[in-house]
């Protein structure tokens, strides 16, 4: 398999304050990785450092064989890159077709963006129902599940996702992650998930690493880092 | 959601009245200040004169603005209110050491009356809004019902006092002096407003209206006084120009009064006390420059002084004395 | 009865005018959040530059496009070259710059096309089969003009890629990076397109009042008036608030206060609105989140 996404010896920092202290990730074509941590640890940055959003970066970011860590972040995501960012950043005035079709804006073939919305509906049946809604109004879990969808509009390679389980019920969390384990196996869009909640990301993904402090501690198998005394300990709480 | 981001403060942390702002300094400034009396030549004196007036004026735009994050492009209108105030009570024999500060309870009345109900508005409203004010000022001078106190379009003309009690002095020295004592009077009043707990209550309705509001300060009196204070300043600082100028009418006090004063404020430092005086003497001398190097478009070369200030100085000479002088503090320790 | 359809349809001829210019503003204002104090001497400039071209021998139309395009690429200019640079900066350092702006137009206006009024042209012809007794030629043709502008640009927004994208960078420009939107582009976008409606707002305007540097002031505060009362990130609000503010300053310019004060009411308007419903008729109510 070649490898998707290979990140050596990331750094990255807000203006003079350094957040990430080199960290390696990498990410297989058609995987699912999970980056586990607590607060503070540094994932967002992380996401936001491989998409060149809001930090200074530096170090190396090989995506589909081309370094991209001094690109803009537009030119990021027009190579396939989708970021749903940390509180989702839904248009909220807008409606929910509305923000869907700004996931796509740069496609021009119609009848496959017709297609894209449908499936969209497909998996988000909950979207379709609203979608002539304005986006501010839906509950939490449906503005993740916009989120998310607006970014497969676009149709990435590579889908970050950070934070999806953020203040959302526990039912909502399983129900969002059944239609990304759907998503998974039909769009064959691989992903990198970042998140606190390292049971269901646990239960999702390939393999995880554990970022503490801007470092990452330990990484392997999920397999593994579920059964790992320390990781058992500080994130499932065992 | 942005924090003190109205304006760029020229201090940071604490934000007394500035270390310079001493009462030996003021003392120290007054006197070199006033020899100028002795030297000076009438048109030199009146232009003097007519700096520390607007000094007065830019210390009130800058309470508003700098220490309460509320922008005025209407302040030219109470300077105007100020003036004709003076005009009005001198024209009825009223002695000019009580209609100046009659003047400036008058604007600040009409400065309470205007910020009050414009409480609610926010910055740019509130810049909108005051914008306003200074366009329909002077059509409002003209009105016709208005005249037989506001002279119409002919405007009033005022008598320059002659010094009191015999003392040796031309009525322009005297004036220029007595301004001068004027000036010292609201700095320091100003100095004192700014280091009291009003002024904290102040700063922190600029900083996060919201988080103060919570801590128990009324955010709508503070406002609202801030707002009737600083007209006050510009007031007084309007009834004196007219009494060295002696004369007011409608077109002395369009809207490019109002945004020179605005100017005096950015290029002195938001924020800051002296920084008045540096903004004041920029507003007098500089349109006077501008034409030199073009007659017809001197409010051109201003404007573009003033967008290449807001770039190169955004924190106004004072911030740039400021910076100048903490970084010499820091090589002494 | 009949001077007060009269009275109602000059004041929508006016109005229309106003919607224009608040259109302009609410359009930058949701893009930037910040209101283009210049928006008026900028008018007034390209007006100029209009009259200049006709009088060198330009037929009308032709001119109009001209003007019209380089309005929106000077605006779209500077933008990139004053604007843009200050998005970082405090409230009060980019009014500075918006006032510079109005002082430097205003005033080169005066410097390169002379203080004097100017006649200039409608191409509405005086005999033309749309006016009549209660209205001129002009004065049919600005409302027709304004409400194009009005139908085109809600046509561009709604239902165009472009205009959806415009729409997401003003809002959001974070979110929109992320999708790949240049926000910066749709910036200029929104300042050109600004600038070229603030353009022809000064063409319908100078026939009736005459060119001179001061032209747009008034027009100004009148379309500051529309667009709040309207609800300044509202752009229908601010069509609909501008033929509104025109037909108020003109009735109660007539039958009230006379012409002297008709600023004042605009004055008033504008305080009145901003006290009782700042966001303006339609505007949006926005929760301020701690």
């Amino acid at each position: 398999m070649t490898r998707l996404l290979e990140v050596r010896n990331l750094h990255a920092s807000y203006g003079a304050t350094e957040v990430l202290h080199g960290i390696d990730l990498d990410v297989e074509e058609g995987q699912v990785v999970t980056l586990l941590g607590a607060n503070g640890a540094g994932k967002t940055t992380t996401l936001r450092a491989l998409c060149h959003f809001q930090v200074k970066n530096a170090g190396s970011i090989t995506y589909r064989g081309e370094r991209i860590e001094g690109k803009s972040t537009e030119d990021i995501a027009a190579m396939g890159i989708g970021h749903v960012p940390d509180g989702r950043g839904t248009f909220q005035s807008m409606s929910v077709e509305e923000n869907l079709r700004l996931g796509c804006h740069a496609r021009k073939d119609r009848i496959a963006v017709a297609t894209d919305l449908d499936r969209m509906y497909d998996y988000f049946p909950r979207l379709k129902e609203r979608r002539a809604q304005q986006a501010g109004t839906l509950s939490g879990g449906e503005q993740q599940m916009l989120a998310i969808a607006r970014a497969l509009m676009g149709n990435p390679t590579l889908l970050l996702l950070d934070e999806p389980s953020f203040g959302l019920a526990p039912l909502v969390v399983k129900d969002i992650f059944a239609i990304m384990r759907r998503i998974r196996e039909e769009q064959k869009v691989s992903i990198l998930l970042v998140e606190q909640n390292a049971r269901i990301a646990l239960q999702l993904a390939d393999t995880a690493y554990l970022l503490e402090t801007g470092r990452i501690v330990k990484h392997g198998p999920s397999e593994a880092m579920r059964n790992d005394d320390a990781v058992r300990r500080a994130y499932l709480g065992e | 959601m942005q924090l003190s981001s109205v304006t760029p403060s020229a201090g940071h942390g604490v934000e007394r009245a500035s270390t310079f702002m001493t009462l030996r300094n003021i003392l120290i400034l007054v006197v070199i200040a006033a020899s100028l009396a002795f030297f000076a030549k009438g048109y030199v004196l009146f232009q003097a004169t007519m700096v520390l007036a607007y000094a007065i004026a830019l210390v009130g735009l800058n309470l508003l603005t700098g220490y309460n994050g509320q922008i005025s492009l209407g302040h030219g209108a109470f300077f105007a209110i100020g003036a004709y105030s003076l005009a009005i009570l001198m024209n009825w024999d009223v002695p000019y050491w009580l209609a100046i500060p009659a003047a400036g309870a008058i604007s600040m009345v009409a400065g309470y009356a205007f910020g009050r109900p414009a409480l609610k508005l926010q910055g740019l409203y509130l810049a909108l809004a005051t914008f306003t004010l200074s366009v329909v000022l002077p059509q409002l001078l003209k009105y016709k019902l208005f005249q037989p106190w506001t002279g119409g379009v002919g405007g009033i003309v005022i008598i320059k006092p002659d010094a009191p009690f015999g003392i040796p002095l031309t009525s322009d020295q005297f004036c220029y002096l007595f301004t001068l004592l004027v000036t010292a009077v609201m700095f320091v009043i100003a100095r004192n407003l700014i280091d009291s707990g009003t002024g904290r209550a102040m700063r922190a309705i600029r900083d996060h209206q919201m988080a103060a509001t919570s801590m128990g300060i009324n955010h709508q009196h503070y406002k609202s006084m801030t707002f009737g204070v600083s007209a006050a300043f510009a007031g007084v600082g309007g009834s004196l120009s007219a009494l060295a100028v002696q004369f007011v009418s409608p077109d002395s006090f369009t809207m490019f009064l109002s945004i020179s004063l605005l100017v005096g404020v950015v290029v002195g430092g938001v924020g800051t006390l002296w920084g008045a005086l540096f903004g004041a003497v920029f507003i007098m001398f500089v349109p006077e420059l501008a034409e030199k190097v073009s007659k017809d478009a001197a409010w051109a070369v201003y404007g573009l002084v003033l967008i290449l200030l807001v770039f190169a100085m955004p924190k106004g000479v004072m911030g740039l004395i400021n910076r100048l002088h903490s970084k010499s503090v820091a090589r002494n320790v | 009865m009949e001077t007060l359809i009269q009275q109602v349809a000059v004041g929508l001829a006016s109005g229309g005018i106003y919607a224009c210019l608040a259109l302009a503003l609410v359009m930058i204002y949701q893009a930037t959040h910040h209101v283009n104090f210049a928006q008026g001497e900028m008018a007034m400039f390209s007006t100029f530059v209009a009259w200049t071209l006709i009088q060198a021998g330009l037929g009308y139309w032709a001119a109009f496009f001209i003007t019209v395009i380089g309005s929106f690429i000077a605006s779209a200019a500077i933008e990139f070259a004053i604007i843009r640079p200050l998005h970082k900066a405090p409230e009060l350092s980019v009014v500075a710059v918006f006032i510079g702006l109005l002082v430097i137009f205003h005033s080169v206006a005066g410097w390169v096309f002379g203080t004097e009024l100017r006649e200039f042209p409608s191409p509405f012809s005086k005999d033309a089969w749309f006016g009549g007794s209660l209205m001129s030629p002009h004065q049919v043709g600005t409302i027709f003009v304004a409400l194009c502008i009005v139908a085109a640009l809600f046509a561009f927004f709604r239902h165009t890629t472009l205009g959806l994208t415009m729409r997401a960078a003003a809002q959001n420009p974070g979110s929109s990076r992320l999708l790949g939107i240049r926000v910066g582009r749709m910036l200029m976008l929104g300042w050109g397109l600004a600038g070229a409606i603030g353009a022809v707002a000064g063409m319908m305007v100078a026939p009736v009042v005459f060119l001179d540097p001061g032209m747009m002031t008034g027009v100004l505060i009148y379309a500051f008036a529309g667009a709040l009362i309207g609800g300044i990130d509202n752009p229908v609000g601010a069509i609909v608030g501008g033929f509104l503010v025109g037909v108020l300053e003109n009735l109660l310019g007539t039958y009230v206060v006379g012409t002297d004060l008709k600023l004042t009411v605009a004055l008033v308007l504008i305080v009145g609105v901003l006290i009782v419903r700042p966001a303006g008729l339609l505007g949006r109510r926005t929760v301020q989140r701690v």
